[in-house]
């Protein structure tokens, strides 16, 4: 609102006509997906297809959870689901121990430590993707839940988010835990954790979004359709050559592929912007 | 319970030294205030004694045993701290129970003596509360409560009341000393406020830039102040001081043979403000213009500019009539009221 | 940058960050070790032995004419990417900003693009623009325009572009509306008092005011473009046709997967991370003017 003087009679009526037709457009691909998911084959082979939804949603979804193309995407759905939580859990615990040592203890070589992480921040997996893939295969994690998670486990992000909070938590409540005798693992559990507990569910909604939506390195690492993921099975879906693709199904499991994620950002969407605005400072 | 001995404890963080040797020895049941003001050391001093700081050199005792290389919780101290330092997830309850839990005292036990606590606090009503629904008087209970179920043989208190408004802290003085006494804890009580340190103490440790001042009741304190310093710091409004060269004449300095600048010699004197009494001309020993009058009810206070520009504090009665502002007056006072400081600021003996 | 009381323990630390510096080392700083390792050899073609060629690979990249191409195509994208998605953005963050009743509302039906994966960005535009099936391109052959993104490398540069710009809306949506909330509303007021229309307040007061954010939009859209939309150009090129959409980092992809050329393909990698290197340092930059702004 502080944008404008208050704003009266037409130009406000222009203003939600405006947004309405912006959000409409933005909501168009959607909608078309999901009407192609709701009708038959020959219906979309034969352009133009229909812009109303058809009878065939249970059949499409069915049809794709159960068979899919290459694999069931029920299959592809929890694939996803174990390398998005193995993601965000595994991140989010790694960061908060290592902010919390490069917090609240001295120590030898812990500036180089920090700065060993910052690095990373450089190194986005695009950007290494040969040799990393190199790396993993030469542990012969191809095909491998612990392949798809572990190699993107580390994060600077994440662990520069806590180290921000850890030095805004008051130096007394640490000297006051410590008088009631508790020692830096008890501190840790008992007071810190749940005092992060804000910043960690905003951070899991955003690295639940992240490991959800990864694309490149499930792509190089599963060969095989049973360990694809659902955000890359769905190119997998289309067939090579002249074939026309299985549009109804394909586009049901493309639904279904952004249904999590989407989920989670409309039904949190206050800690989800919390967790964008700290995850840029 | 316990005693404290402090012997020649020094602190220096690099090679700045900011404590230079404290010795004091504190009796068992004792409430001893450490006033100073800020950055004298008194913090430093009382997180020593918590273990929160490492001791650069000398020894500090707890009962028999020297606690220098003891972790805090092995002192057996329980602390209150300026801001409460409440864990703001957990409820009164379990801000009390916290060091009961990880000493593994039982379950009944520990309900039982949060339960007592809370009793002889008042705060019965609100142990399902978090900190960020109490008021600042209800939060400063809660972290009075936490240090009193632990049954500690010391209390130790940073500023306990200083975000508190005027008139709840002279409630909570009351309150807390009341406490003591009853519990009969050995206590160690850091503020900056001279009332404060006054009202609360059996005895006040002054500090001054790393020094303890003068340690003793806060009578003796007031009475016989131990340096310039003390004089200053302690009473409201503070000892008034003069030249001692300007009172050579008037007669009132005996028993000192010599005024001057060398040790040992009388070069400041001190006067209370309720020692101080206007008269008239020729009784006069000091005289100068009222500049202005604060009538508190009670008493009433002069401020009066000397010839020379200096400027005394009188207090008297509120009452008594007082002289027109701007008027020309004279003081007096008898020998027996005077404080005389050497060169160095060191109180000489009468 | 510093805690005054700190715990003192000589093992726990390193216990605390061993995890995340194993896995940094394992998959960060080994793998790119080995890329500034392989961008000075040349593998044979039966990957039994490699040669030594110094900056041969980097030489010969700089004087390839589809690695040039793809810089440009990249410089490209990215700029086209950032405009878009900033610019719809920005109107419909003023707009929603206007709006007093419903913005919570016009909020949430604008942040979900976000949550979709780019890939699937790309799966979702591909649908309404396939030549032979997509609604979009039939209704413009039925308006005389023969939409073919397969054959014709613009009309594939504009579909990733849309398909990549669409996503990010969100991100820059949400930004600054934030930043256009942030502004007193004493500063508007004054110069609609001074007699200033709503456009020239915009370009005049609004816009100014709001670069701090318009800044920090700009690096981060950059990034996405650079690195994130690898999945919208697999997805709807595949870098086609004739590279026409092959950016750099879909290049170090088909070089070193498709083409197995791995000496080129590190020798690309490198080059990539003096480009993420910069770009983190321009972003800190402005970090560091923000915190003195």
């Amino acid at each position: 609102m502080s944008g404008m003087v208050e704003k009266r009679g037409l130009g406000i009526w222009l203003t939600h006509l405006g947004l309405i037709i912006g959000i409409a457009i933005i909501c168009f691909p959607i909608y078309m997906a999901f009407v192609a998911s709701t009708v038959t084959q020959p219906e979309i082979a034969r352009p133009p297809m229909p812009l109303i939804p058809g009878p065939h949603l249970i059949d499409n979804y069915t049809a794709a959870l159960t068979r899919g193309v290459n694999s069931p995407v029920l299959l592809m759905l929890f694939n996803s689901s174990v390398m998005a939580l193995g993601i965000t859990i595994g991140k989010i615990v790694i960061s908060i121990i290592s902010a919390y040592a490069i917090v609240y203890f001295r120590f030898p070589f812990r500036m180089a430590f920090f700065w060993m992480i910052f690095l990373t921040l450089m190194l986005p997996v695009e950007v290494r993707i040969v040799p990393t893939y190199e790396v993993v295969a030469g542990f012969g994690m191809l095909n491998s839940y612990t392949g798809l998670i572990l190699p993107l486990v580390a994060s600077a992000t994440a662990t520069f988010l806590f180290r921000q909070f850890f030095l805004t938590v008051p130096d007394e409540l640490i000297e006051a835990a410590r008088v009631d005798g508790a020692g830096p693992v008890r501190f840790f559990l008992d007071i810190l954790l749940p005092m992060s507990r804000t910043n960690i569910a905003a951070l899991f909604v955003i690295l639940f979004i992240y490991g959800w939506n990864q694309y490149l390195w499930p792509l190089l690492i599963t060969t095989k359709p049973e360990m694809n993921t659902i955000v890359m099975g769905i190119k997998q879906m289309f067939p090579s050559g002249d074939d026309i693709a299985n549009w109804p199904v394909i586009m049901a499991t493309t639904l279904l592929a952004m249904l999590p994620p989407v989920a989670v950002v409309i039904f949190m969407q206050g800690l989800f912007v919390k967790g964008l605005v700290e995850s840029e400072k | 319970m316990a005693k404290i001995g402090f012997s020649n404890v020094r602190k220096s963080y690099g090679p700045t030294e900011v404590i230079h040797g404290v010795d004091a020895e504190i009796a068992d049941g004792e409430l001893i205030v450490i006033v100073g003001p800020s950055g004298c050391g008194k913090s430093t001093l009382l997180r020593m004694v918590a273990g929160l700081e490492t001791i650069t050199a000398g020894e500090i005792r707890i009962g028999d045993r020297v606690v220098n290389d003891l972790e805090p919780r092995e002192r057996d101290i329980a602390m209150v701290f300026q801001n409460y330092a409440l864990y703001p997830h957990m409820s009164v309850f379990d801000n009390m129970a916290y060091g009961l839990k990880i000493a593994g005292v039982p379950k009944a036990e520990i309900a039982e003596r949060v339960a007592q606590a809370a009793k002889m606090l008042e705060l019965e009503p609100y142990l399902d509360r978090k900190p960020r629904q109490l008021s600042g008087g209800q939060r400063q209970r809660v972290a009075m409560g936490r240090a009193i179920v632990r049954k500690p043989s010391v209390f130790l208190f940073d500023e306990p009341l200083s975000n508190l408004d005027a008139k709840l802290r002279v409630q909570m003085r009351v309150e807390i000393k009341t406490l003591q006494r009853r519990l009969g804890v050995t206590s160690l009580y850091v503020t900056h406020d001279q009332v404060e340190a006054m009202t609360m103490a059996d005895r006040i440790i002054v500090m001054n830039g790393g020094n303890a001042e003068q340690v003793g009741t806060p009578l003796a304190v007031y009475h016989k102040p131990a340096t310039v310093f003390v004089g200053g710091f302690i009473g409201s409004p503070p000892m008034n001081f003069l030249q001692a060269a300007r009172l050579q004449a008037s007669g009132l300095l005996r028993k000192v043979a010599e005024v001057g600048g060398a040790a040992g010699a009388l070069n400041t004197v001190g006067v209370r403000p309720e020692h101080l009494a206007f008269c008239s001309e020729g009784e006069a020993v000091l005289s100068g213009k009222l500049m202005i009058a604060e009538a508190l009810g009670a008493e009433t206070l002069a401020h009066v500019e000397l010839d020379d520009g200096e400027r005394m504090i009188v207090r008297i009665e509120g009452g008594r009539e007082v002289p027109a502002a701007g008027a020309r007056v004279h003081l007096s006072c008898t020998s027996e009221h005077l404080h005389y400081f050497g060169a160095d600021g060191k109180r000489l003996p009468d | 940058m510093h805690k005054h009381v700190v715990f003192n323990n000589r093992v726990l630390p390193y216990l605390l960050l061993a995890p995340q510096i194993l896995v940094t080392l394992v998959f960060f700083f080994w793998p790119a070790g080995q890329a500034i390792y392989q961008s000075a050899y040349i593998p044979d073609p039966f990957g039994l032995s490699s040669q030594f060629v110094g900056f041969g690979n980097f030489e010969f990249l700089l004087r390839d004419r589809y690695y040039l191409a793809s810089f440009k195509t990249t410089v490209v994208f990215s700029t086209l990417v950032t405009v878009v998605s900033m610019g719809a953005a920005l109107w419909l963050a003023v707009m929603a900003d206007r709006v007093i009743k419903g913005s919570s509302a016009y909020k949430t039906l604008l942040v979900w693009p976000y949550a979709v994966a780019p890939a699937v960005a790309g799966v979702l535009w591909l649908f309404m623009f396939n030549p032979n099936v997509g609604l979009v391109a039939w209704y413009l052959k039925a308006m005389g325009y023969n939409w073919n993104h397969v054959l014709n490398g613009d009309e594939a540069m504009g579909l990733v572009v849309v398909a990549s710009a669409w996503r990010q809306i969100s991100y820059n949506f949400l930004f600054f509306l934030a930043g256009l909330q942030a502004i007193p509303r004493s500063v508007i007021e004054a110069a609609a008092i001074d007699g200033a229309s709503f456009a020239r307040r915009f370009w005049t007061i609004v816009f100014p005011l709001l670069s701090p954010t318009t800044f920090f939009l700009l690096v981060v859209n950059v990034v996405y473009a650079f690195f994130e939309t690898f999945g919208v150009i697999h997805t709807i090129t595949g870098g086609g046709p004739q590279q026409a959409t092959t950016i750099l980092v879909y290049k170090v992809f088909s070089d070193g997967f498709v083409g197995q050329d791995l000496g080129s393909s590190a020798a690309q990698s490198v080059i990539l991370l003096f480009v993420v290197g910069l770009l983190t340092v321009v972003q800190f930059r402005y970090i560091e003017r923000k915190v003195h702004y």
